[in-house]
């Protein structure tokens, strides 16, 4: 039986080899182009609130004005791009509903990300927001999981002071706070470990039904996270889809009039992975309609 | 003898200790005291870590080994955030102390730290980070074909998840009707199948696994059967 490879006219066979083998360099200056282009032209696509989306905007909505709430910043600058937005949005939807925020971080360059977003997300959209009654900024703590089961039997032992160093126990906000379960809300902004799994393993699992827990991630992380989901974890943001489905749920109900735009990241950012996904799926069926010119059917099986 | 004896027995108590937190309100206090030590030791961990890299990257410049200049710049910029960060190199004063220079803040840009965490090392991470994307392009240019019937599997999961994660999915299949038969070929449907039935499956499945590993080599470490965490090498 004739191969279907031998089937096809000798030049378009030899062309679509040779795109087969195109060199890598070529790829690399097409990625750059797909992710470059829309950035500069701005390009926004409209996006439908996913049930995850929707499920963290209402888990936040659903604690009366005045709750406290947890803000884990569990990330870096490497993975910033990717979990910044949420964590802004997530920011502006506690302090637009009226609760009560305290900020943490598990990764050692969490605090300077929840420094910016005091100061560019917070005291910019709620700047009659007072430290130490509305908001608190714990800082870092090394200890991986062990600050989080710390945490869940006794907060002052992992943080005698907050982050500028005044004692937790002149801290109005933190009055009457011994543990994470006297938090009505805790969100996780997680790039990988110690993140929004340990979180569920050693703060929700040790005191279930305490709080509601919600948590953004890294496509990469989702994985991971997925079988915590609905019943420990209520909501959870996957990505920069996720990131922009819940800006746009946030920004509908509470909408900003200044600096609207940092609180539009990943709807931005949704551009150029629209782009870099179509090129990726046109260089996988690419690959593959030459590999069949170059083996056929059979060939391919092999 | 003391040598092994002594922190298999700390050992033993700090994870029996640990686990009987969870059934006994009267251990809950030993437990905040052991995870006190460790998050103490947590802390000293940094410190060896900061021994261990410079050990490591010393020994690889005194050899020159390829690529001992990399080692040199690692170790200058260690030692220049070391010196910078601790000695609060123009730190912000504090404005109830303002006379007292270890008070001040070195969050802002300028002060030293804060320059160059927010100069050097967020773009740097992030460049790192970015350069991912040119590297999954190629290699999904070459790994995804479809050889086999495990390939096809894979491309067409890899497939599915790229076009649902952007707008051009729910673009191409929102013309099914949402209560028709063939509405799990929408876009939202597809991503949950895969995501919320095979992939959650599937984690869940190596997740209990390794549960019950943990559990295992935590009961092997505690009763003194795996005496591993004790040798030096």
């Amino acid at each position: 039986m004739k191969q279907r490879n031998e089937q096809l006219p000798p030049g378009i066979r030899g062309f679509l080899i040779r795109m087969g083998q195109i060199d890598r360099r070529w790829i690399y200056l097409a990625v750059a182009v797909a992710i470059a282009a829309p950035m500069l032209a701005r390009l926004r696509f409209p996006e439908v609130p996913g049930r995850m989306a929707q499920a963290t905007f209402d888990a936040i909505e659903s604690i009366p004005p005045g709750s406290r709430v947890l803000i884990a910043y569990d990330f870096d600058p490497a993975s910033a791009a990717e979990l910044e937005p949420m964590a802004n949005a997530v920011l502006h939807h506690c302090a637009s509903k009226g609760h009560r925020i305290a900020l943490m971080a598990l990764w050692p360059l969490g605090k300077q990300l929840a420094d910016d977003a005091i100061r560019d997300i917070l005291l910019e959209y709620h700047p009659e927001k007072v430290e130490g009654v509305d908001y608190v900024q714990l800082g870092f703590k090394t200890g991986n999981e062990g600050v989080i089961k710390l945490m869940s039997t006794s907060i002052a032992e992992a943080y005698a002071a907050d982050a500028s160093g005044k004692p937790i126990t002149q801290i109005p906000l933190l009055e009457g706070v011994r543990t994470i379960g006297d938090f009505q809300l805790i969100a996780s902004i997680s790039a990988g470990t110690p993140g929004a799994q340990q979180w569920v393993q050693y703060g929700d699992s040790a005191m279930p039904d305490a709080f509601k827990f919600v948590a953004g991630t890294t496509g990469v992380q989702s994985s991971q996270l997925l079988p915590y989901y609905p019943k420990q974890m209520e909501g959870m943001l996957i990505a920069i889809k996720g990131a922009a489905e819940y800006e746009m749920l946030v920004t509908e109900k509470y909408p900003v009039t200044r600096s609207a735009d940092r609180l539009a990241l990943g709807r931005e950012r949704m551009g150029p992975q629209f782009v870099a996904h179509l090129l990726l799926i046109g260089l996988i069926v690419l690959g593959n309609v030459s590999m069949l010119a170059a083996r056929g059917w059979k060939g391919a099986a092999r | 003898m003391l040598q092994r004896t002594i922190p298999l027995l700390i050992l033993s108590a700090s994870g029996l200790i640990l686990i009987l937190s969870y059934f006994s309100p009267i251990t809950e206090t030993w437990s905040e005291q052991v995870v006190s030590w460790f998050n103490i030791l947590a802390g000293v961990a940094f410190v060896l870590g900061a021994g261990n890299l410079l050990a490591v990257n010393l020994e690889k410049i005194s050899s020159k080994r390829p690529g001992w200049a990399y080692s040199a710049i690692t170790l200058v910029s260690f030692g220049a955030m070391l010196v910078v960060g601790l000695s609060k190199w123009g730190a912000v004063p504090d404005a109830k102390h303002p006379d007292v220079h270890l008070a001040g803040s070195q969050d802002s840009t300028q002060a030293g730290y804060g320059w160059a965490y927010e100069y050097v090392l967020s773009p740097l991470t992030a460049t790192m980070f970015a350069l991912l994307a040119f590297y999954v392009a190629s290699a999904a240019f070459r790994a995804f074909r479809a050889k086999n019937f495990e390939a096809i599997l894979l491309l067409g999961t890899a497939f599915i998840i790229l076009l649902v994660q952007i707008a051009a999915g729910a673009f191409l299949t929102n013309w099914i009707p949402e209560d028709s038969f063939f509405a799990f070929l929408r876009a939202e449907s597809l991503k949950a199948i895969v995501t919320e039935v095979f992939q959650t499956a599937g984690m869940r499945a190596i997740l209990i696994g390794i549960a019950l590993g943990t559990a295992a080599t935590s009961l092997r470490l505690i009763l003194g059967i795996d005496r591993s965490a004790l040798s030096k090498g």
